[in-house]
């Protein structure tokens, strides 16, 4: 694009938001007024808007590895971010621990849990790489995406039986289709308060530890991918798939093990969800899904710190929107944002930028 | 080929100094006959190069013999042992590398980092490590852009990187796919005398080429390939002199 066309499209785009925004909550004078009377407000939605989207980012990952390395969008990853969810559920009440327990008593069964949703995934990830994929990776791009599709009901079904048992769920409605209950365990210290920092803002020691989970899991990614053995031949994989075999790399070990990672990232964001939202259900991962499948294209599908990026970024956006906008138009303003920012960065964010052909 | 393939074995007088041997080896594409029945000898210490037109299958005969593709019949042997049924990493572990038609190298990664990824078979640290300078002493160039990502490097510092990123296997066979496909003359030159250092340092070299004039100059002896068979062998001199080859590879008469 020249630049000449790049600034039409901009004001013409910036016309048109001005114009339509209003119907989709944009009121601006509004808005302006609510930020100016309470900017606590605005400080406390860009605080959930950051660990929502710590926690989109971290499904985002899943997208992105995968799209890297096999460039399939895998469909069914969010959905095994739901059933990592319901993993955490029944093992968290497998061990015993309901609403009530304090959190000292549920600090082990947390880790085991964890370390159960990880495994779980990670392994369930594999299976359909080797069992849904794997055979189809000659096939025409299209064979494997329908195949994902298919592995996306499947999970949802399984999701959807899964709340139908009530011996494991505390159930909310009476129905398995009903979001469950997720036991608030993380404790809720005000973290300003015991600072002595007088606010209305609440930012707990719950907020604190999904925040940190997810940025752990971040930064560990990165630096597994930049630094280690395996990581670098992830990269090599991605980067030329033939020429990481003349290497004597192993490809279908590596690919394997994106989706051991990818999978692991989704049951533990599957957990942080739990514990942060404290409610599940199984549609959970079709529209996370959704969000950090946009989250990944806008980063730059396949660029891990884009997907990061992105994540926070929609999760930012969600909750500006929830909060300012209308919670109806949210995934309409993400959207919006998305064709945007393709319009003039078509890789995405810090994609590969796409050589435009003439 | 029984005749060449005799006068071959004659030149040998120990089978312990052939390298690898390959006989009759058939490989499809598909439906796609690409290999009919190749065969050829390698010698412990000799550069043998591979000549043919485009769509030859001189690519078709390097991806075999390093296991990307599975011969449908035929024997590969290496220092004496079949390797046709191994996987690219157990061959490439043997001592096999190759740099590949097209360099291929890893454009968002650092030409040190593409080095390394070389080096993937290994575990020695300290032997990487000297291979390394070695690489680098080869190729100044790539020192100079040891920490520029592969991608922004040019035609003739790929193939660089594509030949030293070969070495750092430390292989005892290297296979070279076309090294001056798109190169300027004298970056042809350059990169055909360090093929001649890195054989003169003890690496049996099996070499590739459109380029059949600049091929035969550094090779000991060679292979002609037209349409997936060995049409021709002999010691480069002889080849050098062949009528056939000359009007068919050499642009003369
Ligand atoms: N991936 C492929 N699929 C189908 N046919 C191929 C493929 N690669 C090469 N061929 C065919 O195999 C023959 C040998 O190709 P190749 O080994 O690349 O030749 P060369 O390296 O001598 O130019 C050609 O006829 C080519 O069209
Ligand atoms: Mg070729």
């Amino acid at each position: 694009m020249k630049r000449w066309q790049k600034i039409f499209l901009f004001l013409a785009l910036a016309y048109s938001v001005l114009l339509l925004g209003p119907i989709a909550g944009l009121d601006i004078p509004r808005i302006t007024r609510d930020v100016v009377s309470h900017p606590e407000t605005l400080v406390q939605q860009l605080l959930i808007g950051l660990i929502n989207g710590a926690i989109i980012a971290i499904i985002a990952l899943g997208y992105t590895l995968v799209y890297g390395i096999i460039e399939l969008i895998n469909f069914a990853h969010g959905d095994l971010y739901m059933l990592g969810a319901f993993t955490s559920l029944t093992a968290l009440g497998a061990f015993g621990v309901d609403g009530s327990a304090t959190f000292q008593a549920s600090i082990l069964p947390i880790f085991l849990t964890l370390i159960l949703a990880t495994t779980i995934c990670a392994g369930l990830n594999v299976l359909t790489e080797r069992f849904a994929y794997r055979p189809l990776r000659n096939a025409p791009r299209l064979a494997p995406l329908i195949s994902a599709i298919g592995v996306s009901f499947i999970f949802q079904n399984i999701g959807l039986f899964w709340g139908g048992l009530r011996a494991f769920l505390p159930v909310m409605g009476n129905n398995a289709a009903a979001p469950k209950d997720f036991p608030d365990l993380l404790p809720h210290i005000n973290i300003l308060k015991s600072l002595g920092i007088q606010s209305n803002i609440n930012f707990t020691t719950k907020e604190l530890i999904v925040l940190v989970a997810a940025l752990a899991l971040m930064v560990g990614l990165q630096l597994f991918v930049q630094y280690t053995r395996p990581g670098k031949a992830m990269r090599a994989v991605a980067q030329n798939r033939d020429a990481a075999r003349i290497m004597g790399i192993n490809v279908d070990q590596i690919i394997a093990l994106t989706f051991l990672i990818g999978g692991g990232l989704a049951g533990t964001a599957g957990l942080l969800i739990g514990l942060y939202n404290n409610t599940i259900v199984f549609t959970m991962g079709f529209t996370a899904g959704l969000r950090a499948f946009t989250a990944a294209v806008l980063g730059g599908i396949g660029n891990i710190i884009g997907a990061m990026l992105g994540g926070v970024l929609i999760g930012l956006i969600s909750a500006l929107s929830d909060q300012y906008l209308s919670s109806r138009w949210t995934n309409a303003w993400i959207f919006a944002v998305l064709v945007v920012i393709l319009v003039f960065r078509p890789g995405g964010l810090l994609g590969e930028n796409v050589q435009e052909k003439v | 080929m029984r005749e060449s393939r005799r006068e071959v074995q004659r030149h040998y007088r120990y089978r312990a100094q052939i390298m690898l041997e390959v006989t009759d080896v058939h490989t499809y594409y598909g439906n796609i006959h690409a290999l009919k029945g190749v065969s050829l000898l390698v010698g412990q210490g000799e550069i043998v190069t591979l000549i043919g037109s485009n769509g030859a299958g001189k690519t078709t005969t390097l991806r075999t013999i390093q296991g990307l593709l599975r011969p449908r019949q035929g024997t590969i042997l290496y220092e004496g042992k079949p390797v046709d049924s191994l996987s690219t990493e157990a061959i490439v572990r043997l001592g096999i590398s190759q740099s590949p038609e097209g360099r291929l190298i890893f454009p968002r990664m650092t030409v040190r980092e593409n080095l390394e990824m070389g080096a993937f078979s290994r575990r020695d640290s300290l032997g990487i490590k000297s291979d390394t300078e070695r690489v680098l002493n080869l190729f100044p160039r790539l020192r100079e852009r040891i920490n520029q990502k592969g991608g922004t490097l040019s035609g003739g510092e790929q193939q660089m990187l594509a030949i030293g990123r070969a070495m750092m296997a430390r292989p005892r066979l290297l296979l070279l796919d076309e090294p001056s496909m798109g190169l300027a003359p004298m970056l042809v030159t350059q990169i055909f005398s360090i093929i001649r250092d890195i054989n003169t340092q003890g690496t049996t070299i099996l070499l590739v080429e459109q380029n059949a004039r600049m091929a035969l100059t550094v090779a000991h002896r060679g292979y002609v390939l037209q349409t997936g068979q060995i049409v021709l062998a002999g010691t480069a001199t002889a080849l050098q002199s062949n009528e056939m080859v000359r009007k068919a590879y050499l642009g003369e008469i």
